[in-house]
């Protein structure tokens, strides 16, 4: 699988993607830099990493949105390429349109760091198909813009389409507010396109994939990629 | 340009000079400083920047070991690791800018102590913090550590460097002067350590990093190197305010830049911004500086050379480069879309001269600018206080029937509850380094491409300290050099933070004396050289000073990842032991203070070299595979270390039987902060074989209990002491901190 890792000036787990991809899952891994624009057709997958992409003094991702790598982006998932945005990631993804609603403040008002529990609601993608429908990942978040929203119809919209890809759960898989960290609208922790070719998440998989550690349900999304190519 | 000031004895005074200080000025340089001269020594002269009242004192402390690469006067410390790699480390204090406005107080302090390994060539990996607040009873407390606390995360998680550990304490001694310690390790090539060095004549002097602006003029001359009085908030213009985006950008262009051979030195400039910098590095060199202010990148208009000279504007940097190299090191900014110019360069002329708008305003020898500060033969005397505290007589303290009371109670009191409120708003796991995350003896980072991680741990009681400043500070030595060991790692070098009160005062210089002998003490007898370090004097208000402070911040070396160790018991059935022994030492526990609301007696005695085979025990039985856990014994004694075993054990928490037999008090056995102690838990058929090793030391070792069972159950002598549920008893010591922290009057 031919990957390029999105490097804007404040992404900060951009090598920790590179770490996994490269290092540890051995897949040709390229960075690519914010302000080129260039033609990604020949690439299976391209990242937008967690950070801070310019700072996020305004919203989260609001200024990458207009960033020249995103030009390139966008018309590489219109033409059915295969997006993977990571918290920051999911935030210019959101930004840019690719996916829809929004992501708020934490209700906790605080950035929030520790391991979280996420329900697969659907394998038929190509980012979960090596996951079990249903079944439980444990994975890491750290974000302060982690609040999902959308309009209550829409998200109705994305239910029936199988876009919700991952829902904060605990470690049985039951939903509650207790294991929502972040107030998201229906605990939804990951979501993507009707196309099922852009896929954005708040937690991170890059931080559970390196067997050094005993958790490495993040290498599901990461194989399920890999499989298809 | 405006004109400037007369200067008068008023205006002397108000920079922070003495008169014998102005004196000293006239005859090293033979003239009457101008307006701009004088603002250059009064924040070069300054206790922050001189360390004109420690320096006598610092000399004592041992800095050399076969492993260091860079002992102190540097930006930060260097320490071999091997595999040609280098770990670069220092802990710096900003205290009193972060009482004034908590946020950015905090937040630049991260970013100052980062630029000073970066600085060196090295990126950083890890970020910890020691802080202490004032009693949670104090209105202003709350306040305080809500608003430090976001400060560190907001501009550490931004930088993308993860915060992996640290302390957190409260006592009413701090509620008018909060401690902010923060400290950074960096990775480097062993052979690529950047110094603050101008090199040869003609040398470009190259400024990259933020505009200058009017922020931070005279944070450390007046701000950090004065008390704390009424005309205190006056002072806010005087704290900088920081812009993480920006640092994040100036770790990665100057990595970059650093790359190349034509970079000769480079300093950040941090207190007393350009005028610390240029003058240290041409000091430093035998060399000289020429500057034009004009050229120097501005984010106001109107500033005069006073204000671009003594501006503490957050990250700034200062490059010297080989002539020639201009236009490529300026690709690399402009890259990173950091502002950069070419300001001046190095002349043999051993001063610096400085031109505005065509004018020469400084003129001045780098010698008497740098080291012209007279080192003060302050004055000593062992402060009275001592007499009244230094007695605790256990016959008078009500004994308590059983210990159930006692155990919650420390449980929830904040300097033992869990971290956790404060550790998950700070992103520990980034880098994909963090192998032992927050809440453990000591936080654990792999080094990338090699076997080896290391352990960091940040200590100090100054309760003892309070008590005794010179086992206090030896203490605090052991105890972090404990928690390293502890994870499975060898001390390799230590960084301390000195925080005391006014030195004017000869009982606050008679605690720092002693503290610093205590440090140095123990660091010659456990061998580990300080390699870095920051004095923090005037934490005073109003005539109150902090309890003495001495913080440090112990490094270790793991040479094999997968010899890593935890504090949480990892399975039902293991047997608990105890490393040493227990006598009836209740002296400056936080038992006394929390039941009793009392701080008297002596601090525990520290045996030094049974300190020491203590710690070699612990690490054989590491390195060795014996043991599964291991936890040091410290604020709230063994009671509640063989708790906080329980609470990090993997899934939930699992229980705990402790048997004893002792003749001791059941409140000094259970509770009592006896040192150099370590609680682990190991499968029941290796005991025989961890007993014959113990023999062999020879150190103390007994067995004390077992895991499982969903209680805490503790019993002297057959009669139960304390009994309550594991996961309520976790409950309690994970809520009570973030229950305090968010709860709205």
């Amino acid at each position: 699988m031919k990957c390029g890792i999105v490097v804007f000036p404040g992404s900060n787990c951009d090598h920790d993607c590179y770490h996994i991809l490269k290092e540890i899952l051995n897949q040709e891994t390229h960075w690519l830099w914010h302000k080129d624009e260039v033609d990604l057709s020949s690439f299976d997958l391209i990242v937008l990493p967690g950070g801070f992409s310019y700072g996020d003094y305004l919203r989260a991702g609001a200024i990458s949105r207009f960033s020249p790598v995103m030009n390139s982006v966008i018309r590489f998932a219109e033409n059915g390429g295969k997006v993977l945005g990571i918290c920051n990631g999911f935030q210019i993804l959101l930004e840019s349109g690719l996916l829809p609603g929004a992501l708020m403040q934490n209700h906790t008002r605080k950035f929030i760091c520790k391991n979280v529990y996420v329900r697969v609601e659907s394998s038929e993608t190509p980012f979960t198909q090596k996951c079990n429908d249903k079944s439980v990942l444990e994975i890491p978040i750290a974000h302060h813009q982690g609040s999902y929203y959308i309009d209550p119809h829409s998200l109705s919209d994305l239910e029936e389409k199988g876009q919700i890809l991952f829902r904060y759960c605990d470690a049985k898989g039951d939903i509650s507010e207790s294991s929502n960290p972040n107030g998201s609208v229906g605990s939804v922790a990951g979501l993507c396109n009707e196309q099922k070719n852009v896929m954005g998440m708040m937690p991170h998989p890059e931080r559970c994939a390196d067997p050094l550690w005993t958790n490495i349900d993040g290498q599901s999304i990461f194989q399920s990629l890999i499989s298809q190519s | 340009m405006q004109n400037e000031p007369e200067i008068t004895s008023q205006l002397v005074k108000d920079h922070g000079l003495t008169s014998d200080e102005y004196r000293r000025i006239l005859d090293l340089i033979g003239r009457p400083p101008n307006f701009t001269e004088l603002g250059i020594f009064s924040v070069m002269w300054s206790e922050h920047c001189s360390y004109k009242s420690s320096r006598p004192f610092l000399k004592k402390l041992p800095t050399e070991g076969p492993r260091v690469l860079q002992g102190p006067g540097e930006n930060a410390g260097v320490v071999d690791i091997g595999d040609g790699l280098a770990v670069v480390f220092k802990i710096e204090s900003h205290n009193h800018p972060s009482f004034i406005e908590p946020h950015q107080g905090a937040a630049t302090g991260v970013g100052g102590i980062m630029r000073d390994v970066f600085t060196m060539g090295a990126r950083p990996i890890a970020l910890m913090d020691s802080l202490r607040f004032g009693e949670l009873d104090e209105p202003r407390t709350r306040f305080l550590l809500n608003g430090v606390v976001d400060g560190i995360a907001s501009y550490g998680n931004c930088t993308g460097v993860p915060t992996v550990g640290g302390e957190v304490y409260f006592d009413s001694c701090y509620n008018g002067n909060i401690l902010v310690n923060a400290f950074c390790l960096g990775l480097a090539k062993a052979d690529r350590i950047f110094l603050a060095k101008a090199g040869g004549v003609g040398n470009r002097i190259l400024y990259v990093g933020s505009k200058t602006g009017r922020d931070g003029i005279h944070g450390a001359s007046l701000l950090a190197s004065s008390e704390f009085d009424e005309t205190t908030e006056d002072k806010r213009p005087t704290v900088q305010v920081g812009d993480p985006f920006t640092e994040k950008l100036l770790i990665e262009a100057c990595l970059e830049i650093m790359e190349f051979s034509w970079v000769v030195g480079v300093q950040d400039m941090g207190a007393a911004g350009l005028t610390s910098s240029s003058f240290e590095m041409a000091h430093r060199s035998n060399a000289g500086v020429n500057m034009d202010l004009s050229k120097v990148p501005l984010r106001e208009e109107g500033m005069t050379p006073y204000e671009i000279l003594l501006s503490e504007s957050q990250e700034r940097m200062l490059f010297v480069i080989e002539p020639g190299h201009e236009e490529e090191a300026t690709a690399i900014l402009e890259k990173w879309g950091l502002d950069a110019a070419i300001i001046g360069e190095v002349t043999d002329e051993l001063g610096v001269r400085i031109q505005f708008e065509g004018k020469e305003v400084v003129n001045l020898p780098t010698l008497p600018v740098v080291d012209g500060a007279l080192d003060l033969k302050r004055e000593t005397e062992r402060p009275e206080y001592l007499d009244q505290v230094g007695h605790l007589n256990l016959t008078e303290l009500p004994e308590p029937a059983r210990g159930d009371k006692a155990f919650t109670k420390l449980l929830a009191c904040p300097n033992i509850a869990s971290k956790e409120w404060v550790y998950e708003q700070y992103d520990h796991m980034v880098r994909l380094n963090t192998l032992v995350l927050p809440g453990s003896d000591a936080a654990v980072i792999r080094i990338k491409d090699t076997k080896k991680a290391v352990a960091l741990s940040v200590d100090c009681n100054s309760r003892f300290c309070y008590l005794d400043p010179y086992e206090g500070a030896a203490i605090a030595v052991a105890e972090s050099s404990r928690n390293v060991v502890c994870s499975g790692a060898s001390p390799i070098g230590l960084t301390n933070c000195l925080n005391f009160g006014n030195p004017e005062k000869p009982e606050i210089m008679w605690q720092f004396e002693q503290a610093v002998r205590g440090m140095g003490d123990a660091c010659l007898y456990f061998d580990i050289p300080v390699v870095s370090g920051n004095v923090s004097l005037y934490n005073e208000t109003k005539g109150e000073a902090i309890f003495p402070t001495p913080t440090v911040a112990v490094v270790g070396l793991i040479e094999d990842q997968s010899k890593v160790m935890t504090a949480g018991f990892k399975q039902s059935g293991h047997c608990i032991g105890l490393i040493g022994f227990t006598m009836e030492e209740l002296g400056g526990s936080e038992y006394l203070k929390v039941l009793f609301d009392r701080n008297e007696g002596k601090p525990p005695v520290l045996d030094r070299k049974h300190e020491k085979q203590v710690q070699d025990f612990c690490l054989e039985l590491i390195q060795k595979g014996l043991i599964q856990s291991a936890h040091d014994c410290s604020e709230g004694g063994l009671a509640i270390a063989v708790a906080e075993s329980c609470f990090g054990a993997e899934e939930g928490a699992l229980g705990a039987t402790l048997e004893l037999e002792s003749t001791l008090r059941g409140d000094a056995l259970l509770f009592g902060e006896t040192q150099s102690r370590i609680v682990i838990s190991f499968p029941e058929e290796l005991t025989d074989q961890i007993e014959d090793l113990a023999l062999s030391y020879p150190v103390d070792f007994s067995l004390i209990g077992k895991t499982g069972g969903s209680q805490f159950t503790a019993s002297i002598n057959g009669k139960e002491y304390i009994k309550q549920d594991i996961e309520s008893a976790k409950e309690i010591w994970k809520t009570s901190l973030g229950r305090y922290a968010g709860q709205t009057t």
